[in-house]
């Protein structure tokens, strides 16, 4: 059977998508050191782990995903998934592997438990997706293993709520651990944690809250799924909001968790990057 | 039941893009999703009045691009993730953005980033 391992959250600042080729030569630098230096003991449980499967929960900022058509819950069931031009030069990396029959299952999984998903057999994915996968498998190394994005609005509300999303990742969560394969299987939540790119309150951060969110998230999520998307964008930003993919990936875990690794720094770009690994207890 | 919703609460100096924007700013957000491509952005730099035209802008939002103006681009329905397509065209990050927006220098901007991690 397929078994989910543990998941991984990082922000996914663009960035940090420039910066990662150049990650050598940044560990002296200054504004760069303190982030990078989190990822080796991340990059190392991953190693450790060596899943066949990444499921990628994340929000596209408009890449693949327009007005005309804004689906709140998107997941992808194509053999491959490529990276594209963003607009704002955004270096763009390799094509990912794709599994489009666990992809199946989890549709089929996931509307036979009510979650009326969108399904794409055509996705780009933007740095949303590309820019944690660049930084858990540096150099780009990720192409022995198959992803799935699932895709979260948060471009244009309403936004799902956090104990939506919470329940996406538990039903997630059982669609994985239900597939007759054995297959290890990460989960990545991306984005946040605490930031603001509009309005005269750009520039928001809320150490605080955010620090908050990463002890209890580990221990106790459903106390977070409490939290409404309103007090999500009062307390952690406009952008901060895209905590509700974390909170999609915790549930995809299951109830114990170890923590292996976790790191908090302000700021990079406008974001106070988080960074956490969690293992599912056997 | 009682919903708490932003219409209730606003959060200063936040602008949550509902459908209400969506619409407003629907050609706006639609022609800045357009500069995903470099054709476009080409296109774009050779004749921005005509571009906007091209996309149906309103006057306001059309003033609003040329004045480069990222506040006046919200008020007329700009979603920040396209508009930071339009931004890149002229190679300004979200700092730059965030400096704008709040009256400050970037440097000042982000001076106030680092010490809230204080």
């Amino acid at each position: 059977m397929a078994r989910v391992v543990g998941g991984l959250t990082t922000s996914h600042i663009p960035a940090i998508g420039n910066a990662v080729p150049r990650e050598k030569e940044l560990l002296n630098d200054p504004y760069w050191k303190e982030f990078f230096a989190a990822y080796p003991p991340a990059r190392a449980w991953v190693q450790k782990v060596k899943p066949d499967v990444a499921v990628v929960i994340y929000n596209d900022h408009g890449l693949n995903f327009f007005l005309d058509k804004m689906p709140t819950f998107a997941i992808g069931a194509a053999p491959e998934y490529k990276h594209a031009d963003e607009g704002w030069g955004i270096p763009t990396i390799p094509p990912f592997k794709g599994d489009p029959e666990l992809s199946w299952h989890i549709i089929e999984s996931l509307v036979d438990e009510e979650f009326d998903i969108t399904t794409c057999q055509e996705m780009l994915v933007d740095h949303g997706f590309t820019v944690p996968m660049s930084l858990f498998w540096p150099g780009n190394t990720y192409g022995d293993v198959r992803t799935i994005p699932v895709q979260i609005n948060t471009v244009q509300h309403p936004l799902p709520s956090p104990a939506r999303c919470f329940k996406l990742g538990q039903a997630i969560g059982r669609a994985i651990e239900s597939y007759p394969k054995d297959l290890k299987v990460v989960v990545l939540g991306t984005g946040g944690l605490s930031h603001q790119l509009d309005g005269e309150r750009a520039g928001f951060i809320n150490k605080k809250f955010d620090l908050m969110c990463l002890d209890k998230i580990v221990n106790e999520p459903e106390a977070l799924t409490k939290l409404s998307i309103h007090e999500l964008v009062r307390e952690a930003g406009a952008q901060g909001a895209e905590f509700i993919l974390w909170l999609a990936m915790r549930g995809v875990l299951h109830n114990k968790v170890t923590k292996i690794h976790s790191s908090y720094h302000i700021a990079i770009s406008n974001t106070a990057t988080g960074l956490l690994v969690l293992e599912n207890a056997a | 039941m009682t919903v708490i919703t932003h219409h209730d609460l606003p959060i200063p100096g936040t602008y949550m893009f509902d459908g209400k924007a969506a619409m407003k700013g629907y050609a706006l957000n639609k022609m800045c999703y357009s500069f995903n491509e470099a054709k476009n952005r080409e296109e774009f730099l050779k004749d921005e009045e005509a571009y906007c035209r091209k996309y149906g802008l309103t006057a306001a939002q059309t003033k609003a691009i040329l004045d480069r103006n990222v506040l006046a681009m919200i008020h007329e329905g700009g979603c920040i993730y396209y508009l930071a397509k339009f931004a890149g065209i002229f190679h300004l990050t979200v700092q730059d953005v965030g400096a704008q927006q709040t009256g400050m220098t970037v440097e000042e901007f982000k001076k106030k980033l680092v010490a809230q991690g204080e």
